[in-house]
């Protein structure tokens, strides 16, 4: 028996190991009793490990997780500041769509109340050099526009046409030193030449010392040049120096003075008048012109007829329109045919008068949907 | 020449490496086996089944090729994972018993150090250990547990792969000489 065992040894273990936890498993399923003893000890050696474990892949965890969390913060932070750029630059295009839609809207209401035929061009390119004043625009010979042209917008003049191609033309600006235009003041009445001086400059020629002409004093386009309408504002003056025989008039152009991004090209110009009577002084109330001298009569002319006795001219026709009545003969019946009588001389580009002609042939200021904005400017 | 000592054959005819398993990991290895058991399927359902308790006592067993320490093995791991279960204690331990015994014993007839016999061990480790666990949980327990064949059979393809993995790498533990 003995030997028997124990060539069987291998054997024999396995059967008495698995006959005694038969036993076990048949104890605690009869008795329905538990082996605490043994699940204390195997909980309580596994726990402190589990614990360790859980422990440290928690810390791991979390120190994975907090850096996926930062890492997306940062990446969030990222995103919001490339967002916030984003917007600051749209911001900003906004803000220059807005001014652009401001002058648009300005210069197409300057379109509307000019007189003068006008088209709107896009200022697409500038010169090639540094120091060189011109200015390519998107209206060319297709849109009617010829060298010589006037271009203007709504706060004076800009330049003129050098040169027209299909689709563009080049603009010369005021500043530069081969421009010239005809210019009169506004308060003195003094004329010259506009000729430009820097960047930023205008010079006016030929205004002789005893001209008095004074800061601040604005300048508008007398249409001697025939380029430009009479009426159109060129700049305030900066300076006005006594010089050997002329005075060295430096003006500041206004059309100018925003930047240009669109202007307006003057097919066909019309001649204003100046605003002479809208005061020498910006910004001063101006009082209303004063009554004549000479015996008006107290009924206003405004019942007896349209013309308003208020300059010579007109007293003159008013004397006449009397002299018709006292003589019960139809006043203005014997016209000369041959004279045009309905010759629109505000229309013809070259003005027939000089610049001091009677209202007649000038456009009255009350004709004019609004003065321009030199009138307004203080 | 203690059991500690039993040379396990390497590679090569004629050349022998003798090498020795250390006994902390003979100590270690159950005791992570246990802790991932226990742990890891927590988080990560889809191990659960991979038994490693059981390639840890098939390595071992074969490791050490007597079929009592193996039986021993055997019965001291499944006896723990009994003590951590709500079942009785002593099912895992007799079949884990069984597995330790019989993977001694093929460890003894077989170059267990080729990585296809370790596949095919691990393979068949499993199978026996599902069906010994079954049984005994039906037989002695009369629980009604019914077994899903191709689940069976897809845990024990992926246990013998994770064994041959985990031989290899517990062969690096080795105390190597000649």
């Amino acid at each position: 028996m003995g030997s028997l065992l124990n060539r069987y040894r291998n054997l024999t273990f396995l059967l008495l190991l698995l006959l005694a936890q038969l036993i076990l498993v048949a104890y605690q399923v009869r008795t329905n009793q538990d082996i605490r003893l043994l699940r204390v000890w195997a909980v309580s050696a596994v726990t402190p490990m589990a614990r360790l474990l859980a422990s440290t892949s928690g810390n791991a965890s979390g120190f994975v997780k907090d850096y996926f969390v930062l890492w997306g913060v940062r990446q969030e932070n990222r995103r919001l500041a490339a967002e916030l750029d984003r917007m600051k630059m749209e911001n900003r295009y906004l803000r220059s769509e807005l001014g652009t839609a401001d002058r648009a809207q300005a210069l197409s209401a300057f379109q509307a109340r000019t007189p003068s035929r006008t088209v709107a061009a896009r200022v697409i390119g500038a010169g090639p050099a540094i120091d060189s004043r011109v200015l390519l625009v998107d209206r060319g010979t297709a849109s009617g526009v010829r060298p010589g042209m006037a271009v203007i917008n709504a706060d004076g003049i800009v330049g003129k046409v050098t040169a027209a191609y299909p689709t563009a033309s080049l603009v010369l600006l005021v500043t530069d030193s081969g421009f010239a235009a005809g210019v009169i003041g506004a308060v003195s009445k003094a004329q010259g030449t506009l000729r430009g001086v820097s960047r930023s400059l205008c010079r006016v020629d030929y205004i002789e010392n005893e001209e008095k002409v004074q800061v601040g004093e604005w300048f508008y386009t007398s249409g001697e040049d025939r380029l430009f309408p009479r009426g159109l504002p060129v700049g305030q003056v900066r300076s006005a120096t006594p010089g050997k025989t002329f005075q060295e008039v430096l003006v500041a152009p206004s059309g100018l003075s925003r930047g240009l991004e669109e202007v307006l090209i003057v097919l066909e110009g019309v001649h204003q008048a100046l605003p002479a009577a809208e005061g020498t002084v910006a910004g001063a109330p101006l009082l209303p012109p004063p009554p004549s001298d000479q015996a008006a009569p107290a009924v206003p002319q405004q019942a007896q007829g349209p013309v308003v006795p208020g300059t010579d001219a007109d007293r003159l026709v008013d004397q006449y329109r009397k002299a018709a009545e006292a003589q019960k003969k139809p006043y203005g019946d014997n016209v000369p045919p041959a004279k045009p009588p309905a010759a629109p001389p505000a229309t013809v580009k070259p003005p027939s008068s000089p610049p001091d002609a009677p209202p007649a042939t000038v456009k009255p200021p009350s004709s004019t949907p609004a003065a321009p904005p030199a009138a307004v400017k203080p | 020449m203690s059991d500690l000592n039993w040379p396990m054959t390497a590679s090569g005819r004629g050349h022998k490496k003798i090498s020795r398993i250390r006994p902390w990991v003979i100590l270690a290895a159950p005791v992570a086996a246990i802790l991932f058991q226990v742990y890891v399927p927590l988080y990560f359902p889809l191990l659960q089944y991979l038994e490693l308790p059981l390639l840890v006592i098939v390595y071992l067993s074969i490791s050490r090729r007597g079929p009592i320490s193996g039986a021993l093995i055997g019965a001291m791991i499944g006896l723990t994972q009994d003590a951590l279960s709500h079942q009785p204690i002593g099912i895992f331990g007799m079949v884990k018993t069984v597995i330790g015994y019989a993977s001694a014993s093929l460890g003894v007839r077989f170059d267990t150090g080729h990585v296809a016999v370790r596949l095919a061990l691990g393979f068949v480790m499993f199978l026996c250990h599902q069906f010994l666990y079954w049984m005994a949980r039906r037989s002695l327990l009369g629980a009604p547990s019914g077994v899903e064949i191709p689940q069976t059979l897809l845990a024990a393809l992926a246990n013998a792969l994770l064994g041959a993995l985990l031989f290899h790498l517990l062969d690096k533990l080795r105390d190597r000489g000649e």
